[in-house]
Parts: structure tokens; sequence; C-alpha cells
């Protein structure tokens, strides 16, 4: 590769191995002695931050796999018993899903990075094009990764990209039965997406060697955009360059942990928490934040083949930048007009991102329509002209004299750009999910709310009561076994008042060695039974409508927070649609609908259910159930307490999470701190 | 990669009895992994898919030849919209036939779309009259 080869190692054992596998010398060239330029700034650190993703998300990945079953009938409960039963399995999970999402936090920033500073320019065309093939093999993974849960999202979402392909002509519908294993999105499917997800990630690495193969060839492109021409000009790696990065990871894991541990389900969609239904499409289909942008562009195209053309093309124009921009200058720092038309383009990324999550109407389509053009344009217009017409603005003469001459603007303002952006485009997925014309159900005060939050174990009990003399003849609670009713974090019940508990129940069981099943006590290692055999039966007893298992019904439910709550939500941790949700549908029914509302035979008006007409009859009543600790036996206190107890059921490792949180950030605020003294001081002779 | 034997075979044709659909009801089965609608259409949707000039169409197709001759009140289509794959709800829409909900795709009482993204009207499995109350779906 590139950089001085200097190393000498004086130890014999080393000598012996590099004599045979010059790896020492392979490192030492490439991360500690190798030429870094000075005036780097922490969009630098990106490069060591996505290896650092890469890794996680693979590591993570690899465990759960140990976990997971790749079938329709098990995906599901597999993912939830890694969550629930598998040790700091819930931590895997978030880990790898909200990794997943800072994977992709973190490409967009390389990527902006990159057009910003030219740093596709030549040389480094090549770099750049591998750095395009990694990103299609990302969104390739992350497509991928999504389905394997089989939530309704996992499923209906597998349904419309793949049905996409259709659009080819000629090859379309073979290349989509390929896909599928099929006749539709199903076993096989899921099968075989298990495979490449487990694969594509290793080839994503096999590529990432090549990307930084092809980088130390070039050597790093610097924000002036000059290349390094004297020994001041440059640092090495180490101690330099390492410990930037390594407090850029830290700053980065932050944000991560904040995700993490407070807010894990905010980048996620709470259809997901539903089983897949082939047989029910939900109201919206939105793909997860990271792809929004192409589905908008996907969705502006009236005709069908063109749309998946255009969608494709957004990514592949990437690949041709070094020759759509050919202007001599690199860095936009000294391209005024440049700089102007890329943050314009910033602008149309998250327009586009904000319409994807908005549904194909009105003046959402005319605005599709509109920024797509904006994208384009930015790459075959706006680019090539500038390249001819631009002047640019002197440049310094080397790197060395940008260094000395800084002009002191921050990042800062950059970021938290990019983060109200960002934010903004989340916002519009949660649109997405808006219950039509239902109104926002009110915020309660949670106990388990906030970064010390905790479940109150006696309204935990009293939900308990509820859930058991109420909602269990139709609602199932099938994710949830008698032991957990003894777990820390949870209604803080003994061992033995959980075996008593589950000793109340029947459960059927066998086959006995003369091979017929039996009914017996329940006991501790078994499951909430469901009051139906199946959906069809549960259909048939509730006109047509079916009861859902409410072990995930806290997380499978949401609603518009609108703006700018949403942000807020982001801060103050809000993760409690959830709760306010079944608090206000139990208590919303309504005797008379309003005036002009058509209410179908068989349906009661409820004023927080989406379309307002629910099969569910009022199912709570003053007095219903009466508490042992003198809790008052109203309606309001039982929708509070069984709201709070589906909670848990939903999140029974909150209390863990926000605990094990807590710890983290304080060690990574202190890792942070340590490291940026430590930057500062070994940076202080080179500034 | 193609579909294994065990799919193929999954896949084979069903029966389906068709005595319990009253007429303007409709039940959803599934062949291959795919919903299907039969519909016991009423005179009214009948003589609407049939009052539209098929020319006029975005996907022209008789009402005629989309149902089987001598059981002309009997639809029987994938429920699947050709535009992105969703289940459209049946009954619904402007043209008492079916409205998809992912992007607004809305088709007739004969299944052919009439406003809407989707490109092709719904399609037509292959099947065949066993007797007047049974069909065969494959």
């Amino acid at each position: 590769m590139s950089g001085p080869s200097n190393y000498n190692p004086q130890n014999p054992a080393l000598k012996w191995v590099e004599r045979r596998l010059p790896i020492g010398g392979l490192i030492h060239s490439s991360f500690v002695a190798y030429p870094t330029p000075r005036n780097l700034n922490y969009w630098w650190t990106f490069g060591a931050i996505l290896s650092m993703m890469l890794g996680v998300q693979i590591i993570t990945g690899v465990i759960l796999a140990m976990h997971y079953t790749p079938h329709v009938d098990f995906a599901f409960k597999s993912v939830e018993l890694i969550v629930r039963d598998v040790n700091y399995g819930w931590l895997l999970r978030y880990l790898h899903s909200n990794g997943a999402s800072m994977f992709f936090i973190a490409v967009y920033i390389h990527m902006f990075r990159g057009l910003y500073y030219g740093s596709y320019k030549e040389p480094r065309e090549v770099l750049w094009i591998l750095g395009v093939i990694i990103y299609l093999l990302m969104m390739a993974t992350g497509f991928m990764g999504y389905v394997l849960p089989w939530g309704q999202m996992s499923f209906w979402g597998a349904t419309v990209i793949t049905n996409l392909f259709s659009a080819i002509p000629y090859f379309g519908e073979s290349i989509v039965t390929l896909l599928w294993g099929g006749y539709s999105v199903g076993n096989p499917t899921l099968n075989r997406f298990f495979s490449l997800h487990y694969l594509l990630p290793f080839v994503i690495a096999g590529v990432v060697v090549l990307h930084i193969w092809a980088l130390h060839v070039a050597g790093q492109n610097n924000p002036a955009g000059v290349e390094p021409k004297t020994e001041k000009d440059v640092v090495p790696f180490t101690p330099y360059a390492t410990l930037k990065d390594a407090f850029g990871m830290t700053c980065f894991l932050l944000f991560f942990a904040w995700f993490l541990f407070y807010i894990p389900n905010y980048l996620g969609d709470p259809d997901n928490y539903i089983p897949a239904n082939p047989a029910v499409t939900p109201a919206h289909i939105v793909p997860e934040w990271y792809y929004l942008p192409f589905y908008a562009i996907l969705r502006s195209i009236p005709n069908k083949l063109a749309g998946v053309i255009a969608m494709f093309s957004a990514i592949i124009v990437l690949a041709f930048l070094p020759w759509l921009d050919s202007a001599r200058t690199r860095s936009s720092k000294y391209r005024p007009l440049a700089k102007q038309f890329f943050w314009i383009f910033v602008a149309v990324c998250f327009g586009l991102g904000w319409l994807g999550a908005k549904p194909a109407e009105g003046i959402y389509v005319v605005a599709g329509r509109v920024l797509t053009f904006c994208y384009f344009a930015y790459f075959l217009i706006v680019l090539p002209i500038l390249s001819r017409i631009e002047k640019a603005r002197p440049l310094p003469n080397s790197i060395a004299e940008d260094v000395l001459r800084k002009t002191g603007k921050t990042p800062v303002s950059a970021m938290i750009a990019l983060a109200v952006g960002g934010m903004l485009m989340l916002g519009a997925a949660d649109n997405a999910r808006a219950a039509e014309g239902a109104p926002q159900p009110p915020s309660l005060k949670w106990s388990f709310a906030g970064p010390l939050g905790k479940f109150d174990q006696g309204q935990l009990q009293r939900g308990l009561k509820v859930y058991k003399e109420v909602c269990a003849s139709c609602h199932g609670l099938s994710f949830v076994a008698f032991r957990n009713l003894a777990d820390p974090g949870g209604p803080g019940y003994s061992a033995a008042q959980a075996a008593a508990f589950a000793s109340e129940y029947k459960v059927k069981d066998g086959p006995d060695d003369k091979g017929d099943m039996f009914e017996r006590n329940g006991r501790p290692a078994d499951y909430f039974q469901s009051p139906f055999p199946n959906e069809q039966a549960a259909r048939a007893s509730n006109g047509g409508a079916y009861p859902p298992d409410l072990s995930l019904i806290a997380k499978a439910r949401g609603y518009e927070r609108g703006f700018p709550q949403f942000i807020f939500d982001a801060f103050t941790q809000f993760q409690e649609k959830g709760p306010n949700y079944i608090d206000a549908l139990l208590q919303g029914y309504e005797e008379k609908p309003p005036a002009g509302f058509d209410l179908p035979e068989g349906s009661h008006y409820n004023k927080y259910f989406p379309g307002h007409a629910i099969k569910m009859p009022n199912p709570l009543s003053d007095g219903q159930v009466t508490f042992d600790d003198g809790a008052p036996a109203t309606v309001q206190q039982y929708a509070k307490d069984v709201a709070a107890f589906l909670m848990w059921t939903a999140e029974p490792h909150l209390e863990a999470r926000k605990r094990l949180g807590l710890q983290v950030m304080l060690f990574l605020i202190v890792l942070s701190g340590l490291l940026y003294f430590t930057k500062k001081k070994v940076w202080a002779d080179a500034h | 990669m193609n579909p294994d034997a065990s799919t193929i075979a999954a896949g084979a044709p069903i029966e389906v009895d068709i005595a319990p659909i009253a007429t303007g009801q409709d039940i959803k089965v599934f062949w291959r992994g795919k919903p299907i609608y039969i519909m016991n259409r009423t005179k009214k949707q009948i003589d609407e898919a049939r009052a539209v000039p098929t020319a006029s169409l975005p996907d022209p197709q008789s009402d005629q030849s989309r149902v089987k001759e001598g059981h002309d009140q009997w639809l029987v289509v994938i429920g699947i919209c050709t535009h992105l794959g969703c289940i459209p709800i049946a009954h619904e829409g402007n043209y008492d036939g079916f409205f998809c909900p992912c992007h607004g795709s809305q088709y007739d009482s004969s299944g052919r779309i009439r406003s809407g993204p989707a490109p092709l009207n719904l399609p037509v499995p292959p099947y065949a009259f066993l007797t007047d109350t049974k069909i065969k779906i494959g």
C-alpha cells in the first residue's frame, strides 16, 4: 500500500512473523505512520465511525442469528423470545435495529461530506464508485434485514419492493418469482433473504477493504481540496487522527446510546410489532426512514417502469459524479455558487424524505415531482454548468497555510441544520401513521416515562387483575409466561406466587403414553393462553373482527404528535404513545355517534379508534373489578392500570434498559471528555 | 432458486363451494398465497360494468371477457393491486368495485382499473365451473 514503511520490530517473535506475513508493517504504514493532512475537520471521522458501525452490526447480527428462526411461523416469535429471554437479548436486538439507522445516518453524512469537498474528483473516482457500491449493498442488506422480523411492515414492504422488479420488461416476472421462491412473498422468500442478509455484510466488508486501499493510494482529501505538498502539510495517522477518530466515535456512540437506551422505537414503525398477515394490508406502507427519499422519487413518476428506473437512477447517478462535475476546484469552500446549490440539494433530499412518508395524494404528488426534478437537475444540469462557468475563489497555497489562516468557522451550525432537517423528515414518517380524523389521545403521566422511569408494581398488579377479569375472555397474551410475573422490573410477585397464579389455569399438554392430549394445571414455564384456538374462531365469535393479542399492543399502536412536538419527543424520551392510546380508547366510547356519522351495524362509536367504528363493545364499567389495595374501582383507574400493565408486557426489560443506559451514558460522557482533552494535548503542537 | 417442488405442489388447484355467497356478497380465498375475490354481483353491478365503453378504459377489456358465459354474476379476480401489490378492499370506491388504500387506485365492479396509478385490471386467475355452485381455481 502507501505510506512510509519504516516498521522495524525489535521483538524477536514479531520479527519472525513479519518476515513471513508482513501484517505488522502493513498496519504500521496504513494506520500509524500514514501521512494524514493536518487540516482535516470532524467530518472526516465518519469513515472510522462507519467501520465501527459495520463491526457492531456484524457482531450483533451473528449473535442474533444464533437465536433467530427464519420460518414464517416462528420468525416473529423468535425475535420476541430474543428480546425477552436471551441474556441481554433486548440490548442485542435494539443495538442491531438502531445500529442500522445509525449506520445510515453516518453514511449519509459521509456522502454529503464527499459531495461538499469534492472527494470524488480525480484521482479519487474509483474510491467514490466503490463507495456507491457499498451504499447499494447497504441498502439491499437493510431491506432484507427489515423483512426478517416478519411483522406487518416487513411483509408488506417486501411485497411492494419485490413487485417493483416486475416492471422490468420481458424478464420482470421471472425475476420476481426468483426473488420470491414461490408465487408470493412467503416462507421461501424469508429463508433466502436471511441467507443473503447474513452474506452481504461480509461482501460489504470486502468492498470496504478495497475502499480503504483506494483511499490510501490517493491519500485523503482535505477541507481545502489542496493536495499535500510537503512534510509540513501532514501528520502521522497515529496519534493524531487516531485520537480524533476515537473522540468522534465516542460522540457518535453517545448519540447512538441515546436512541438505543431511551427511545429505541422512535425510528421504527409500530406496525412492525404486529405479526405479518398476508390478508390485511396496513393503511400506510412506509419504508424505513433511510429509504424515504427514493420512495418519494419512485412514486413521483406515474408510470410503473419509469418510476423504478427513476428510483435506481437516483443512486446510479452518484457514480457518474466525477464526470458530471469536472470543475478543477475540489472544495466547495472555494466555490461560492456550488456551495449554495449544495445546501439547496441537501434541502431537496430532506424534502424528498419528508414526502416519502406522506400519502401519494394532492399537493404531495406535485411537490414530489418538483423535488425529483430538482434532485436530478443538481447532478445533470447544475454541476456540469457550474464546472464551466464558475470562477472559484483563490485557493490556499498549501495545507499548512490553510491551517494557519483558520477561519474558525465550526461545523456545529451545519450539524444542527442537518439534525433539524433529519428530525423534520422523521416527523413525516410519524404523520404517515396518523389516525384518520381521530383526535390525539391526551398525554398522561406514566411512572415508567423518562430516563429514571420505573414501573409501579402496585399498578402492574392491578392492571394484571383487570386483564385477567375483563380482557382475557377475548384477548390473548401469548408472549408472556407466568414466570415473567416474578421477573425483576415487573409486577414483583415472588416465584411461589407466580407458580400459584399459573396453577389456577388449565393447560393442554401431551400426547401422553396412550397418544392422547390431556389437561393439566399451569406451571411457571407456561404462557398465558389465548381464549380462542385460532384467528378464524376468534373472528367467528366477535362479529368478524379479531381481538388482537395484547402482549405487544402498547408498542404496536401510535399516533401523530404533530410538528414540532415530535422533535421535542426525541429529547424528552417520549415513548408512551401506546399507553396513552390504550387509556384513551378504553375511555373513549360514546353512546351516540355525532350527527351525520354512519355507524355500521354491530359496531360501536369510539372517539380515539381510527375510523371511529370499533367492533369491541365498551369493556369497562365502574365497580367491575375490586382492587385489594383500595385503589378506586373506576373505569379511569382500570384504563390507566391496564395500559401500564400492557406497557410492561410489551417492554418487560424497560427498567434494566434505562438503568444500563444511565451507566453507559455516564461512561461515554467521561470517556469523550478524556479523549477530547487528550486530543487537544496531542494536537497542541500541530495546530 | 426457482420455486421448489413442495411450493409448486401447494399451488395445486383448489375447489371452492360458492353456494353460500348471496347476491351482493363476496368472499376471499387463498390460492398460491394470493387472495382471490369471488364476488356474486348484483344486476346493478353487472349493468354498470357493461355500460362502460371498453375503449375508454385504461386497460381495455370487456366485462364479458372477464367472466364465464352463463355465470355472468360471478366475478373471480386476484385481489392484488396491479400497482405495488396491496390488497384492494371490496365494495369500496366510486365504481362499487374495489379500492386500494395504499395509493388510491380504484377498480370497477368488473375489477377493471378506472382511476389511480395501477396500470392493469385485476387479473383473472384460471378457473372453471365444475357445477353451478362449485368452481375450481387453478
